[in-house]
This record gives structure tokens, C-alpha cells and sequence, in this order.
């Protein structure tokens, strides 16, 4: 049927073109000359591959600066006479590089397997080639794998129907066409033959665009066919309603609409690691001016003929004519060697090891498990868990994020009577549902011997409401009818309850769900023609006109031909686009209802109807005509047109739906707020819809003075309201203010007044920005994470318009809602409830932070205790780079002996118990701004490190400084031993100093908190007990045994740790006592908690534990004034 | 709708205290109520600690005497001069007013003297110094060990056994202790068995097992410094000589810091009152890096010898317990008695 031919348009190299050529099929010109333009480019997500993981891999890590650190003095000791053999630092590194690339490598083969879930779904490619030119086929309710351009479809006009719920969170049905010439081609021996080219844009991000053009050659004849966006298939939309469809691909892989829409997965580095990088960067400056200095005092001291050479040690020929510059410079690398540990190597792998296995924790978490979709919370990054515990804004999208994504019929007023729904019945008012009347099945009528005009007058506005909509429907049967073709004969087979409604306004849908639950219900509608049956009896309406909804008239209408053959039209629409048109009606009544409606959070309707004698309908259909095919002006005609119909309206009723908020949404914000997080919500939907919700779920409070910042059309224009807005902030700054924004105003406002506006942002204790692109989103979300306080933030959404948004975050959270996987896929969190927010970030996140930042300034400490000694050595041993601690204990003290605890610390700490922490938000803000990583924090944990180690140093001098024998047999100790009962002292202080840090003691903690010293022990014991055949030198042979032999020595060991940890037990107290913070004032509150819990309830079942806390929490109210402390 | 039962077993996390985070633990909180108590506790045990130490060491005696004759009036000072520094001797003269309880342990000292420097420490052969004969000759340049430089070889190429400046620079002094009993100098007989660690003198050094010993010396020659070769240390006692001999062992366990004192002999009788003569054979030289010389007798306890740090650090820390345990106690009585305290 189609015939081959191929027509050829003018050809230009791929990448300066503005166009891209694609050959259905591949099917080259016959000419052949001609290569294909258009190679496809399977853009990878993904970090790593199995071939290139070693290299690359090596390559990310060797860019942290304490690897490459670490690398380049493994280099200098490889190159130079150093103190410390290569091993020290080499097998540290190694043992990070592996232990990092291990956990880096199942990472990403999780990605890759959660990927191939979705984008390795079997594809049916009917001709392939290089995949762009593919043609593909593509059956009902699967997703399109690439962006295709519509070739046919079972349907004999070539058309399709579509929801790219997943792209824009739209979920009506859209319909998308195909060009005539291609879709006569309905089976793949068609297809075969087909032979044409497409010409369209480069890829682009914007879904709403597509210009090109297709050339198909039919029986020797071309013909062109312009494409727009409704030829147009998009990658992640869903077919709907449609069999099967044939496409082409002209965007794949990176390519796609969708994914050019994302933003490239960058690293995203919490605040906890900048911090962290920082105070390496001051660590390092510490380890050169140490070595600096060492190398100084060396040459100073070695100035004097008697220091430089005695006689017992004189140097090799070779060492004194050796150039000064080249023996000053290796001094300085060798001390740079011997003070290299002053950088804490293991810091980086314990914290990732910290993070990774830290984050099961989440997803372990039942408070966080939503029992209904069985999902539980998803971490796809370990990076960020500390971040959840910083986040000072959260942007939040709307639809199916705070909401269900459910609309449903609440409530109407119908002539002045206000009705709910209840189980399919209209009660009235004040009426309770019970009242003896199940006579009438589907509606209560509370005047029951009322007429049957009454009655009618009853039905008539629901009926309104089941004929005045554009919804689709769509029979869950995969082989159903195809609209467009005769209903009639479906209707029979199927029952009601199997076909589905597609609406694009999820209001529609959920009014004639709504119509469809009391009785009257569409059936169906095709062309022309709307059939509704009301109790049972079918009614054929004939559709005459639909006068489509616009933004600015804000309502929509239809014109019906009724059965008994009268004209009359549906208006309906925002109250404030119907009542002033209305003439009749219960306009007073109606119009408070409609603000009731609207105080409890409903999402208002009013419906109205006019009917027309034939000589108004005559008039009407002229001008409508007149309108629609005006050539010129003809939107400002069809205007007109509009507001000459949609006149002299009867009123007959208003109604609410509820978009059913999520559970606890208003206490998850309020306990954000609480927390002192500004909770913005981004949302795709209209204005009123958007505050409404906003409303409802206490994101703007009804004491909130409302600013808006909506439609503005000119740079000058919103520059003014912007200064009005600001002025009014200023006037009364009592009041809260919210402010209403939309994308058009934004993005002026952004454009040329981003201080202005960020200053009005900030006075605002609730920002909405409704019509939101996606990539808007983001660009909010930026403009605060670069605005100068550089706050942390947190993006929240459900639908693939988020993803950007969550990607550009700080923090991105996905909600795993019914708009597919995009949003949680790229997210670094994933939860089932907007709810679940509070408990990750108040619990979880604070957890988090307050580990891994005493975590962080921990291994500075543990560090600057450990290197310290061997650098004030130096000043006893004439700066000769003599090491105070034998290699093995260089190598093994941050691998070994004091890399569990703090590991087992930073998993399981709990400061504050997990209920104190959720009953009270304001906890959060103790831990906000980083502050326990503050400059000031790391200040003290430096010094106590410097001057744990000067106590360590010096108390062993002093008691061996004094020459005396510290054995019972007179022998004396050698150099090793000292370094020895220096290195014993400092692993059991610094052990027991994170021992004091420790609140919550579980029985892991106690086994490697006392395990690591008992190691400790043990290994010394072991390792000085052999004479090792392997090592060059048996200097620590028995050392350690002497040591231990002596008494003094263990009293020594005994003053020296008390000495260390006595001041910082008694600063403890004193804060504790003159200045605790809110979170220790809470410990408190905690630790008899757990009494309770303990005491209360062995067993651990939840409602128990709970009853239990609750008991507790009074028993606490009572108990506090004993507890002064 | 049984699968879909199981699903939710599936994804359902366990409820167990460790995945929930709710593991029983111990909570200690550092409040006044526990620390005071606590603070008062160790207090007073250090207290007792102190006392106990400070006693133990009070009972101990050390009796030091610099002999390195920089001052003119130093009986050794003729000795310290450098041009005739071969074979000197000297004596010190010192008296007791009452008995020196035994053992008394006889040290020498030096000081500005750091033997802890990292190129001396490591100038040492260990394979040479645990008997293993492969590295007593000169095998291209591998052995000895290029550590032991400059002592590795002499001028001709032969080994230096033992190689190395730590080995080289041992110190040579001698002494002799005579007592004066009435004008008659009475030889105190000095113990130099077990001054070295036992594990050195038994595992860690190892002479070579050639009989004689000297025969495994060979084609190799003895450090520059010493007067006689290693065999030759102990000409009284053949289990005292080679790698080792005791002195030789005292000496290469390195001190740790620039003034140290080494055991060289034990009196096991102990020293009665009495005047004493220290013969010194003066050989090693210190004055040209301004060290000294010293000898040192002391008697030592169960802890070692005289040390008064530790007695005075436990005082010390146990009345800093208890005065702060006091101002807590203030403290807390101040806040819970003052209206705004809750």
C-alpha cells in the first residue's frame, strides 16, 4: 500500500545543523551517497561500567584531596629516606581505596539494576537500524520507551490517546494524531514499505514543542506533512485506550524529552563534607607549619658543629656533600611523612562506611512504611543522610505530594439547600443520614410528597454536572471498543463499573464520579452525541457546542440538544466567572455556600443553565461559527462570542470536591515549621486550586495576610508589585504574610528583580508559586540555595515535573506516588507519604547530623592526640625524624584500635529519644546551621586533642624523664617503650573520651568500646611476643610485656587518662548545669522515657509502647520539678 | 489476594529493636547527682594512692656524682682532656652515714646525649646482631646492611662486626668501687649478670655458633671505636661476650631521651656506712657536645626506683577531685536554692 520512494531534502552535517534528519526505517536514499545523520547516543546515567569501574573509579576517589594526599606522600616515601617504611601510609590507603570502591561499585550496581527494571523493559522494535528511525510498536498502557513521532494506530484515523502523567502530572487523556498518509499503515508488512523522512528540531527540553515535518513518498508522488507536538509521543507518556500504536523514534536514549528535562546527576556533597573538607584544609596547614617548623629548628639546631655531628654519629661521606637545598627539602618531606597521620586517612571510608550502612536504618524504619501501598522508605544515596538534619528550606510539590491525587465529591448546594454526600445519597443539611428513607434509593429528598417538578428541580443541576465536562472515558477491558466507533454495542457488555473516566481537570472527573455514585451516569459520549442514564433510564443528549475552558473566563460550557428537542446550556465554572452573569437562581444562598465550601478547603464549582428558544439558539450558532472560522482575530472574536452566550445564566448550584489531602499533612508542616524549616509549595496547578490547598492543609493560615504576585506582563509591572508587596510587608509586620506567585511573574521577578523578590520571599512565612514549568521549579529552588546564606534545601515531589526540581536540591525526596518511578528514581530519598517528612528529617536527620558530626570532629581529635606526641619528640631526639611509635602502631591505630568505636558510636547514638525528638520540632533547630561543626566546635575538639597529647607526652616524660628505674630488677626502658606507654595511653583516653561522648549505650557499643582496648592489648601482646622473620628490625621484641611488667607504669597510665578526662567530665556538668541546651533539657525527658518504656511494657509491640510513652509523658510532667537538674 | 499478602510481607521491615533503632541501652547521664559521689570516690582514692607512692618513694635513696671534670677541681678533670684521654684514670671519693640497703643498683649517666636519633638508632645490622654469619662478610653491597653507614666497612673493605654508630659508639668507661675500710681499699664486688632485659640477652641476641667464638670473626674487623673486638668483651666470663655481652645490650636499647642513666652493675649486699673510692678508667668522651658524665647508685621498690612524680601527680589529681567535687556540690545547692532555678 505504501509504496517506496524516498524523497530527499537539502543534508547538512549533524552537529551544526539546526535540523535532524531521520530516515523511517533507516531506509536510506536510494542514491546512496547519503550517510545517516543521526547515530544514536545512549546517554549513561550511570557512574560506572564493568570496564572502566577500576580506572574510573580510582580516578573520583584520587580527587579527594585526603586521598590524593595520601597518595602523594605514599609516592615521597617511596622516593625518599623516610622514617616510616612505605607500608605506614600504603596500606591505609589501600585499605580506604578498597573499602570506598567496594561500596561505591554495589551503589551503582543498584542503580543499574533499578534502571534496567525500567528502561530494559522489552521493547518490540519492528525494523530496527540504529535505533533513532526505529519504528516501534507500542500496546496499550505501556510506556513510550523513546520520544516517537506517531505513525499509525489500530484505529482507522490514526489517532491515539495518551496520559503523560509521569512528564507534567497531567492524568486526562490527550489525544495525538497521525499524519493520514502514514496511518493507513496498520500492520508491519505495511510498515515494510513505508518510505518517507522526517526533518525536525534538534533535541529540545521543552514538551510542549515540536516543529518538523514529514516527507512520505506515496506511488511516486511527495508528499509533506507538517509534524507539531501533537504528532508527537514523548517518552515516559503512557498509551491509553488504544491498542496498539506504530511510531518512529526521533529522540532516544539522553535525547528524549524527558530526559533532557532532568538535570545531569551531579555529586551532590552535603554540608557535613564541605565542612569536613574545610578542616582538612586547616589540618594540612597545621601538618606544613609543623613541618615547617621541625625543619627550621633542625637546621638551627644543626648550625652548631657539636649538635649536627658528635661523634657517635657521624654521617656518610655521601650525606655531607649532598646540596643543602636538596637535604632541606627531603627533611621537610620526611617530616611531612612523619606527621602525615595528623590527616585523618580513615575519616573518609568511616564516614561512607557510616553512611551507607547507616542509611538501612531508613528503610528499616516502620514509622516510615505505608501499610497500604506496602512501601517503605527508599535511600538511593547515602551521601546526603546528614543533610536531612540541616534543611532550612523544603519546596514541596502539590499535586500527589501533599495530596492524594484523589479528588472527591464533597459537597453541594443545590437551589439554596446545601447537600453532602453520603454512600452514594445527597443529605441535606442538618439532616442525619439514618432518616427512614432507603424508599428512595439514590437520593434522599427531604420533600418527599414534593412534585415531580420538585424532584426535578433536584436531578436537574446533577445531571448538569454528568453532561457540562469534557472527561473521556476509557472500559478497562484490553479489547474494548475503540471510541469513536459505535458505543452502542459495548454498552450492553460491560457494566458501569469497568470503564474509567480520563478528565484534565481531576475536578470533572471527580463530579461526574460523583453524578455516576447518586444515579445519574455518563455513559458515553462520541462526536456529537452524550448519552447519561439517569436511574436507569438512558438519555441521548446531542452535543451542539463546547465552548472550551480558558484561564481567563475560568469556566467552560456546553450547548445540548435535549431528548425532547430544547436547546439549553451547561456553564460551569469558578464562582466568581458565573455569578455576576447569573439573573436567576438562588444567587445569595449559593454565594454563601460556595464561601463555606471554600473555608473548609474545598475546591468550589458553580454550575449554572440558560436555556435558548430556537430564534436565541439561531443567533448563538451563527456567532459561533462566525468565530471559529474567523481567520483573523479569531481568539478575540471567539471571546466575544463566549460572553455573548454565557449570559442571563440560572443558577442552580455550587458544588465542593476535596482533593483529598494526605494524612497528617497539616501536622507535618506545622511540626516544619516548628522546626524552623520555610516550607514552599511549587506546584503545576492554577491559582485558586493551588491556594485552596495551600489552605487547607495550613501551608497559608486563614490570620495569613495574602500577597500575590500573579499575572504580571511586563518587567515594570511586576517590579512595582514587587515594591507594593514590600512596602506592605514593612507597613505590618505583626502578621504573617503569604505570597502567591506564578510562573509567568516569577520568572519576570527572576529576571530582572531577584533581590527584590528574595527580599519579600524572606519576609514570608508561606510561599505558593502555582503554574510552575518543571524547570522552573529548579530555577527556585537554586535561586535560594545561592542566595548569600546559602541554606540548605530540600525539594519534595511525586511526578517526572519534580525531577528537576529534586535534582537541583540539596536534598531531593521523592514520594512514590501514581505518577510512575521518575521522581523517586531521581531521588536521593524515596517515601511512601508527605507525612513520613517530619519523622525522616526530625528523627532521622537529626540523628544523623549529631553522628557524623561528632563523627567528623572525633577523627580530628583522635589524629591530633596521635601525631602530636611524635611531633613534640622531635624536640628531645634533635629533630632527626626519629618516630615515637613503632610503623605497625602508625599503620594500625586508625584501621584498628580506634576505628570501631567511633563507627558503632555514629550508627547507633541516640542523644534525644525518637519521640522527644518528633513531639518536639523545635529540637531541630539546635542542630541547624551546622552548628556542631562550627568553627567554634572544631576549635575545642583541636585543642582538647593538642592538649590530651601534651598530657600524654609530658606525663610520660616526666615519669621517665626522672632517669629512674621504672622495674623492680633496676633494668631501664629504651626509646620504644616510651613511645609504647605514650601510644597505650592515648588508644585507652581516646577510646574512653568517645566513651563519655556516648548517650546510648547499647551492647555493641560496650563490646567495641572495651574490645578495642582488650584488642589492643592482645595484639601488643602478640605482636611483641614473636620475633618476626619478615621484619627488618625486632625493635618492639617483649617491649610491651617490660612495660606492663612495671607498676609504675600502669599507675602512670592510670593518672595520665584520669588527668585527660577529668576537666572534660567536669565541663560537662557545669554546662549541663548552667547552660543546658534544649536538647539536653530534653536528655532528660529521654532517659526517663526509657525508664518507662522499659519498666511499662517489656514486650515491644507499638500500641503498647506508645500507651506507654503516652504514660510516660505525663509521668515526666509530674517528675520535672524533682529534676531540677 | 493471598500474593498480595506476601508482597507485604516482603517489603514490611522487621520489627525488631535493632532495625528500629530501639536496642536496649544504657543511658548514663553526667549529672551532678552521679559525678560528685564519683569525683569524692576517686578523690580519696587517689588521695590514698598518692600517699602510699609518695611514702614508698621517700624510703628510697639515690646517691648521683658527676665525674666529668669540667670544673678544674673535679678529680677527673685531668682526664676530660682530650689529647690524653687514652687510659686514664681517676677516682671519686664519697661517703656513707648510714648503711645503702641492698640491692643497690649502679648506674652511669650521660646527658645531652641522644641516642634516640633516628639515623643512630637505625644504624644497626639485625641479621648481624642475632648471629647470623651470611652477614658477617662483604657481599657486594648488601651486607651489612647500608644502614650501618659510615660503619659499615674500614678502609680496606672489611665488614665491621658489629657494624653500625650505635654499636660503635658504646660506652667504654670502666669503674671499680673500693670501700676504705680503715686505710684499706676493700674491693665491693659488683653483680653484671642480668642487667640487660632477659629476652635480649636470651632470644633477641644471638652470637653465632662457631666455638670459638672468635673464628667466626674472621675477615672481619671491630668497630673504630672499641679497644677489643666483640669475643673479647668479658675476658672473665666466655658466656658474656660477643652480641651478648650485658654491657653491650645495656647499651643498644636506645633511651628515649637525651639524659639517661643505664644499669652497669648491682651490689646485692647493699653498701655499708662507710667512705668509698669510684676508680674510673676515663675513655669516652663527652665534653665536645657539652654532655655529662655521671654515676648513680640507688636501691629500688616493687615500682621501680626514687620517683616522686607519680606519688605527687596522684595527690595532686585526687585533691583536685575533691575541690571540685565541692564547688559542684556549691554549685548545685546555688542553683536548686535560688527561685528560677526550675
Amino acid at each position: 500500500m505504501c509504496v517506496l520512494h524516498l524523497m530527499l531534502q537539502g543534508f547538512d552535517p549533524p552537529h551544526q545543523s539546526e535540523t535532524r534528519t531521520i530516515y523511517v526505517a533507516n531506509r536510506f536514499p536510494l542514491h546512496g551517497h547519503y550517510i545517516p545523520t543521526v547515530t544514536f547516543s545512549n546517554g549513561d546515567v550511570f557512574q560506572y561500567t564493568i570496564w572502566n569501574f577500576v580506572p574510573k573509579n580510582l580516578f573520583e576517589q584520587f580527587r579527594r584531596i585526603a586521598n590524593f594526599y595520601f597518595l602523594i606522600i605514599f609516592l615521597v616515601q617511596l622516593m625518599i629516606d623516610t622514617p616510616t617504611s612505605p607500608v605506614t601510609s600504603g596500606l591505609p590507603l589501600f585499605f580506604v581505596i578498597t573499602v570506598t570502591s567496594i561500596k561505591q561499585g554495589y551503589e551503582d550496581w543498584l542503580r543499574h539494576k533499578a534502571d534496567n527494571e525500567v528502561n530494559g523493559a522489552p521493547v518490540y522494535v519492528v525494523r530496527s537500524g540504529s535505533l533513532v528511525g526505529d519504528i516501534v510498536r507500542v500496546a496499550k498502557d505501556e510506556t513510550f520507551p523513546v520520544d516517537l513521532v506517531l505513525l499509525s494506530s489500530d484505529r482507522p484515523d490514526g489517532t491515539c490517546h495518551i496520559t503523560t502523567a509521569s512528564l507534567d502530572g497531567e492524568t486526562n487523556l490527550k489525544t495525538h494524531y497521525s499524519v493520514a498518509e502514514t496511518s493507513v499503515c496498520q500492520s508491519v508488512s505495511q510498515l515494510e514499505s513505508l518510505q518517507a523522512v522526517v526533518e525536525c528540531q534538534q533535541p529540545e527540553a521543552d514538551l510542549y514543542r515540536f516543529v518538523g515535518r514529514m516527507t512520505v513518498t506515496l506511488l511516486g508522488e511527495e508528499i509533506v506533512r507538517p509534524l507539531g507536538p501533537e504528532n508527537l509521543l514523548l517518552r515516559g507518556a503512557r498509551l491509553k485506550n488504544t491498542k496498539e500504536i506504530f511510531g518512529v523514534a526521533v529522540y532516544t536514549g539522553m535525547e528524549s524529552k524527558m530526559a533532557l528535562n532532568y538535570k545531569c546527576k551531579s555529586q551532590k556533597r552535603s554540608a557535613v563534607e564541605k565542612s569536613m573538607n574545610s578542616f582538612l584544609i586547616i589540618y594540612l596547614c597545621i601538618l606544613l607549619f609543623e613541618a615547617i617548623l621541625s625543619t627550621i629548628l633542625k637546621y638551627a639546631w644543626q648550625s652548631e658543629e657539636k649538635w649536627n655531628e658528635p661523634f657517635y654519629n657521624q654521617k656518610t661521606e655521601q650525606e655531607r656533600n649532598s646540596s643543602p637545598i636538596l637535604k632541606f627539602i627531603s627533611d621537610f618531606l620526611a617530616f611531612l611523612v612523619l606527621y602525615n597521620f595528623i590527616i585523618p586517612i580513615s575519616l573518609y571510608v568511616t564516614v561512607e562506611m557510616q553512611k551507607f550502612l547507616g542509611s538501612f536504618f531508613i528503610g528499616w524504619d516502620l514509622d516510615l512504611y505505608h501499610e497500604e501501598s506496602d512501601q517503605k522508605a527508599q535511600v538511593n544515596t547515602s551521601d546526603l543522610n546528614e543533610e536531612l538534619g540541616q534543611v532550612e528550606y523544603v519546596f514541596t510539590d502539590k499535586t500527589g505530594t501533599l495530596t492524594e491525587n484523589e479528588m472527591h465529591f464533597r459537597e453541594c448546594s443545590i437551589n439554596g439547600t446545601k447537600y453532602r454526600e453520603v454512600n452514594g445519597k445527597l443529605v441535606p443539611e442538618g439532616l442525619t443520614d439514618d432518616s427512614p428513607d432507603g424508599s428512595t434509593p439514590h437520593m434522599v429528598n427531604h420533600n418527599k410528597n414534593g412534585s415531580q417538578k420538585n424532584l426535578k428541580n433536584l436531578f436537574f443541576p446533577i445531571q448538569s454536572v454528568a453532561l457540562c465536562h469534557t472527561v473521556q472515558i476509557s472500559y478497562d477491558q484490553p479489547d474494548c471498543m475503540v471510541p469513536g466507533s459505535d458505543p452502542f454495542s459495548h454498552v450492553n457488555g460491560f457494566s458501569a463499573n469497568h470503564m474509567e473516566y480520563y478528565a484534565s481537570s481531576p475536578d470533572e472527573k471527580a463530579l461526574v464520579e460523583a453524578a455516576k455514585r447518586i444515579g445519574i451516569t455518563f455513559i458515553s459520549s462520541n462526536g456529537d452525541t452524550v448519552e447519561i442514564k439517569t436511574f436507569g433510564k438512558t438519555e441521548k443528549f446531542k452535543l451542539l457546542h463546547v465552548l472550551e475552558f480558558d484561564p481567563n473566563r475560568r469556566r467552560m460550557s456546553v450547548i445540548l440538544q435535549t431528548p425532547s428537542g430544547g436547546q439549553i446550556m451547561f456553564t460551569k465554572g469558578a464562582e466568581s466567572a458565573i455569578l455576576p452573569f447569573a439573573t436567576s437562581g438562588e444567587m445569595e444562598k449559593t454565594r454563601l455556600h460556595v464561601d463555606e465550601f471554600a473555608l473548609k478547603g474545598l475546591r468550589t464549582l458553580v454550575v449554572a443553565c440558560r436555556h435558548f428558544s430556537p430564534e436565541q439558539y439561531t443567533e448563538v450558532d451563527r456567532r459561533l461559527n462566525a468565530a471559529r472560522t474567523a481567520l483573523q482575530q479569531r481568539e478575540e472574536k471567539l471571546q466575544e462570542a463566549f460572553n455573548f452566550i454565557e449570559r442571563d445564566l440560572q443558577l442552580l448550584g455550587a458544588t465542593g470536591v476535596e482533593d483529598k489531602l494526605q494524612d497528617k499533612v497539616q501536622e507535618t508542616i506545622e511540626a516544619l515549621r516548628l522546626a524552623g524549616i520555610k516550607v514552599w509549595v511549587l506546584t503545576g496547578d492554577k491559582h485558586e486550586t493551588a491556594v485552596s490547598v495551600s489552605l487547607s492543609c495550613g501551608h497559608f493560615h486563614r490570620t495569613m495576610n495574602i500577597l500575590e504576585l500573579l499575572q504580571q506582563r511586563s518587567d515594570n509591572e511586576c517590579a512595582e508589585q514587587l515594591r507594593r508587596l514590600a512596602r506592605r510587608i514593612k507597613e505590618d509586620h505583626v502578621i504573617q504574610h503569604g505570597l502567591v506567585v506564578d510562573g509567568a511573574s516569577l520568572s519576570l521577578a527572576l529576571r530582572e528583580h531577584e533581590k527584590l523578590f528574595m527580599e519579600v520571599c524572606k519576609n514570608c512565612s508561606a510561599v505558593l508559586c502555582c503554574r510552575m514549568a518543571p524547570l522552573q521549579k529548579a530555577k527556585v529552588v537554586r535561586l535560594i540555595k545561592t542566595s548569600p546564606e546559602k541554606p540548605i534545601t530540600l525539594a519534595v515531589g511525586d511526578g517526572a515535573n519534580d525531577v528537576s526540581m529534586i535534582q537541583e536540591a540539596h536534598v531531593g525526596i521523592g514520594i512514590m506516588g501514581k505518577e510512575g518511578r521518575q521522581a523517586v528514581r531521581n531521588s536521593d530519598y524515596a517515601i511512601a507519604r508527605f507525612k513520613f517528612l517530619a519523622k525522616l528529617l526530625l528523627v532521622h536527620g537529626h540523628f544523623y547530623y549529631i553522628r557524623i558530626a561528632t563523627l567528623v570532629q572525633y577523627f580530628f581529635y583522635k589524629n591530633v592526640c596521635f601525631i602530636t606526641p611524635q611531633f613534640l619528640y622531635q624536640f628531645f631526639c634533635l629533630f632527626s625524624q626519629q618516630t615515637l611509635y613503632d610503623s605497625v602502631y602508625l599503620t594500625l591505630y586508625n584501621i584498628c584500635f580506634t576505628s570501631l568505636p567511633i563507627l558503632v558510636y555514629s550508627l547507633f547514638e541516640q542523644l534525644v529519644h525518637p519521640h522527644v525528638l518528633q513531639s518536639k520540632p523545635a529540637l531541630y533547630r539546635d542542630i541547624s546551621r551546622n552548628s556542631m561543626l562550627s568553627f567554634r566546635t572544631f576549635l575545642y575538639w583541636t585543642l582538647l586533642g593538642f592538649c590530651h597529647a601534651f598530657v600524654f607526652f609530658f606525663g610520660s616524660y616526666i615519669l621517665m624523664g626522672e632517669d629512674t628505674t621504672l622495674m623492680g630488677n633496676g633494668q631501664m626502658f629504651g626509646n620504644w617503650t616510651f613511645g609504647t606507654l605514650v601510644f597505650t595511653v592515648m588508644v585507652i583516653t581516646v577510646t574512653l573520651k568517645l566513651a563519655l561522648e556516648t548517650h546510648f549505650w547499647t551492647w555493641m557499643n560496650h563490646f567495641v568500646t572495651w574490645g578495642s582496648i582488650a584488642f589492643y592489648f592482645i595484639f601488643s601482646l602478640f605482636y611483641g611476643g614473636i620475633i618476626w622473620p619478615f621484619l627488618h628490625t625486632q625493635d618492639m621484641y617483649f617491649v610491651f610485656v617490660q612495660l606492663l611488667s612495671s607498676g609504675s607504669a600502669w599507675f602512670a597510665i592510670i593518672i595520665i587518662i584520669i588527668t585527660c578526662l577529668f576537666p572534660d567530665v567536669i565541663k560537662k556538668v557545669f554546662y549541663r548545669h548552667l547552660q543546658p541546651t534544649n536538647t539536653q533539657k530534653n536528655t532528660l525527658a529521654r532517659a526517663l522515657f526509657h525508664t518507662c518504656t522499659f519498666t511499662l511494657e517489656p514486650s515491644h509491640s507499638d500500641s503498647n509502647r506508645l500507651a506507654a510513652d503516652c504514660l510516660c509523658w505525663t509521668k515526666w510532667g509530674l517528675d520535672f520539678s524533682l529534676f531540677t537538674l | 489476594m493471598q500474593k498480595k499478602e506476601n508482597q507485604e510481607v516482603e517489603n514490611r521491615p522487621d520489627n525488631t529493636a535493632f532495625t528500629q533503632q530501639r536496642l536496649p541501652a544504657w543511658q548514663p547521664i553526667l549529672s551532678a547527682g552521679i559525678v560528685i559521689p564519683l569525683f569524692v570516690l576517686v578523690g580519696l582514692a587517689f588521695i590514698g594512692i598518692g600517699v602510699a607512692l609518695f611514702v614508698t618513694s621517700r624510703n628510697l635513696h639515690v646517691l648521683e656524682m658527676d665525674y666529668t671534670g669540667v670544673e678544674k677541681t673535679s678529680p677527673c678533670f685531668s682526664c676530660s682532656d682530650p689529647i690524653k684521654q687514652k687510659n686514664c684514670k681517676c677516682s671519686l671519693s664519697f661517703e656513707l652515714d648510714k648503711l645503702f640497703e641492698g640491692p643497690v643498683f649502679f648506674y652511669y649517666g650521660l646527658t645531652n646525649y641522644f641516642q634516640n636519633q633516628r639515623a643512630y638508632g637505625v644504624s644497626k645490622d639485625y641479621n648481624q646482631l642475632s648471629g647470623d654469619l651470611d652477614y658477617f662478610t662483604f657481599f657486594f653491597s648488601i651486607v651489612p646492611d647500608s644502614t650501618c653507614k659510615p660503619y659499615r666497612y674500614d678502609v680496606n673493605n672489611k665488614p665491621i662486626v658489629p657494624c653500625g654508630s650505635l654499636a660503635n659508639s658504646m660506652f667504654n668507661d670502666t669503674f671499680n668501687l673500693y670501700q676504705m675500710k680503715n686505710g684499706v681499699k676493700e674491693e665491693v664486688p659488683l653483680d653484671g649478670k642480668g642487667i640487660s632485659w632477659w629476652t635480649d640477652y636470651n632470644i633477641k641476641y644471638r652470637n653465632p655458633s662457631v666455638n670459638p667464638l672468635r673464628n667466626a670473626f674472621n675477615g672481619t674487623v671491630k668497630p673504630l671505636y672499641w679497644s677489643k673486638p666483640a669475643y673479647e668483651l668479658d675476658p672473665t666470663d666466655t658466656a658474656n661476650n660477643g652480641f651478648i655481652n650485658q654491657d653491650f645490650l645495656v647499651w643498644m636499647r636506645r633511651s628515649a631521651l637525651p639524659n639517661f642513666r643505664k644499669l652497669y652493675r648491682r651490689i646485692t649486699d647493699g653498701l655499708p656506712a662507710g667512705n668509698y673510692s669510684l676508680e674510673i678508667s676515663y675513655n669516652y668522651p663527652v665534653i665536645a657536645f657539652d654532655g655529662k658524665k655521671k654515676v648513680a647508685f640507688s636501691n629500688v621498690s616493687w615500682m621501680g626506683g626514687k620517683n616522686e612524680f607519680l606519688g605527687i601527680a596522684y595527690l595532686v589529681i585526687g585533691s583536685l577531685c575533691l575541690v571540685m567535687s565541692v564547688v559542684m556540690l556549691i554549685i548545685y545547692h546555688w542553683r536548686n536554692s535560688s527561685p528560677d532555678a526550675n
